[in-house]
């Protein structure tokens, strides 16, 4: 278990590197950053499995399935569009090749 | 076993966090949400060997729901996002934002449920929610329900807004003043719960917190929308982070404050580059505010060019920027824009793409509608990169845009957009405006610029219009 003052360090570093992240992102890619960052908090689909997971009464399951729901829906879709955005994404010149070669 | 599952948070946190830096650099990427994907996929597939779901005494029935749950929830959610358009993207990052406050709050809700239980029946000697859960736990658990909720509730009304099924600007008079009661009471009750373990409570907190957040999102301006998106974004990664602390999950934490201080710096960002600051988005829109000012600043006549003109006047140019917005993206004409693009390339002009930090409905969503077109990103200029070109630019094509070339923003006090950076399309030797017709902005606002002595005006549907100018220049 994370608690206390480790807890603290996890909150202040990971709050740092998120600034880290951002600050260089040029303009272009804002939207599909912010597109990326919401799939990256889908992770609350994990947590989400927890919480139904361990639910013992009928209210908890009902509920924790929601969460289930809610969080697959935030993960997947999150990942769906942010790649259909960033696939468009390529250079001038060798319009065809570079991308489609990175993707094997 | 646990150690397994750690080491999978572990590496799925990493995983997040290179992806994230990938993602910042147009080469990677594509690469950058792969990474990512791996991740999310490791962290799913670890959960369920958690031991705390497989002794638990319903745990064949609660797999089979987390499954069912998944598959309805990932289902809907990949077809939608495959199916969506490109311009309507915004709409679609609120709607799967909302999901994920939804989903912290939820998990929040189980949680508070269970302390409920727990100190009601007297099992442990706990009597609020305060002693089942501790101190801390309670506290971050209560602080990410508020803030999923209303991240939750105010993302879907962003969507609703969007997608043009909401267009009130208004609810109830005096909203702001009920907005700050309705504060209070959620507080005040997120307080209450705390010290008790009253179900009720919790109910009415909940229904509270999702009242607030359709009654803060309401009022929000259409153009305002972005820096909402984002901020609600924040906001889930915080309360995504909180609820990791409360499930003692290392990977919930990191990846959510990760995206909390990302979103916090992204939001800020975009409010910066339209001149507003975030509480001005929350507490006063543009259009809203009855803005007397943008009726009698205009003087003059717009002058039209016909498409032909146009076509010639760009042809014989040394250097072409296009300026594009986001009614070029409602026009389906930026297909139509490349390819005028790669006739006036091969003619010899250079043509450039001059994007605001706010063209479309939010930061670099022109790029990604441009790329969609098949726009190479190394043609695309930010603004602060192109902005001293154009004073030796032959013609600045407007197509679609208005409010983010609107030199108010630069001499007039008493316009809205009044210290908004703009693209200083009016010092090129000619400014061709593509507009449908003679009104103003998204944001209402006149634009002295359409009525200057160096701009045209090629009145017409934008994809029409870029049709037309082809045609001239191929006829060359």
């Amino acid at each position: 278990m994370i608690e206390g003052l480790a807890a603290i360090y996890i909150f202040m570093l990971a709050g740092f590197t998120g600034y880290e992240i951002i600050s260089k992102v040029p303009v272009i890619l804002h939207t599909p950053l912010m597109s990326g960052s919401n799939f990256v908090h889908g992770i609350v689909l994990v947590g989400a499995m927890v919480a139904l997971g361990i639910a013992d009464s009928t209210a908890e399951q009902i509920i924790g399935f929601i969460a289930v729901l809610l969080g697959a829906g935030n993960a997947v879709g999150g990942y769906v569009v942010t790649e259909r955005m960033l696939e468009m994404f390529k250079p001038s010149g060798n319009k065809a090749a570079a991308p489609k070669g990175e993707d094997a | 076993m646990e150690t397994l599952i750690q080491a999978s948070y572990l590496i799925a946190a990493a995983l997040f966090i290179l992806g994230l830096k990938q993602m910042s650099s147009p080469v990677t990427a594509r690469r950058g949400i792969l990474w990512a994907g791996a991740g999310m996929v490791l962290a799913t597939l670890a959960t369920f060997l958690t031991p705390e779901i497989l002794d638990s005494p319903q745990s064949t029935t609660n797999i089979i729901l987390i499954i069912v749950a998944i598959a309805l929830g990932g289902g809907y959610a990949w077809v939608s996002g495959k199916k969506v358009a490109m311009t309507d993207m915004p709409q679609m990052i609120a709607m799967y934002n909302g999901m994920g406050g939804g989903a912290a709050a939820t998990i929040a809700a189980v949680e508070l449920l269970k302390a409920s239980t727990e100190a009601s029946h007297d099992v442990t000697g706990a009597t609020t929610i305060a002693d089942a859960l501790g101190a801390d736990v309670a506290i971050l658990g209560i602080l990410g329900a508020v803030i999923g909720t209303i991240s939750f509730s105010g993302s879907i009304i962003a969507w609703a807004k969007l997608d043009g099924r909401l267009n009130r600007s208004k609810l109830l008079p005096a909203q702001h003043l009920v907005n700050a009661v309705l504060a209070i009471a959620t507080a005040g009750f997120a307080i209450a719960i705390y010290f008790s373990a009253d179900l009720n409570t919790i109910i009415t907190f909940y229904v509270l917190a999702l009242i607030l957040g359709i009654f803060i999102t309401v009022p929000v301006g259409g153009a305002d929308m972005p820096v909402i998106i984002s901020l609600f974004n924040a906001l889930t990664g915080l309360a995504v982070g909180f609820e990791g602390y409360v499930l003692g999950n290392a990977a919930m934490i990191i990846a959510g404050i990760v995206v909390g201080s990302a979103g916090s710096l992204l939001t800020q960002l975009m409010a910066v580059a339209m001149n507003r600051s975030v509480a001005n988005v929350f507490f006063a829109g543009v259009g809203t505010t009855e803005s007397t000012a943008g009726g009698d600043g205009t003087e003059g006549v717009m002058k039209e060019i016909q498409a032909q003109d146009a076509g010639i006047l760009m042809s014989f140019a040394s250097q072409v920027i296009i300026i594009p917005g986001y009614g070029m993206a409602v026009a389906q004409a930026q297909h139509k824009i490349w390819e005028l693009t790669q006739l006036l390339t091969d003619k010899g002009v250079t043509v450039k793409f001059a994007i605001h930090p706010v063209a479309g409905r939010m930061p670099g969503h022109m790029n990604v509608l441009l790329a969609e077109a098949g726009v190479p990103y190394d043609m695309i200029y930010d603004m602060e990169d192109v902005n001293a070109e154009f004073k030796t630019t032959t013609v600045a094509l407007v197509i679609g845009a208005n409010d983010v070339v609107n030199p108010s923003a630069k001499d007039d006090a008493s316009s809205p957009l009044y210290g908004m950076p703009i693209l200083n399309a009016y010092e090129s030797d000619n400014v061709i405006v593509i507009k449908r017709g003679r009104g103003a902005g998204f944001s209402g606002v006149e634009n002295p610029l359409f009525f200057a002595d160096n701009t045209k005006m090629l009145f017409g549907d934008g994809q029409k219009a870029a049709s037309q100018l082809i045609q001239s220049v191929k006829e060359l």
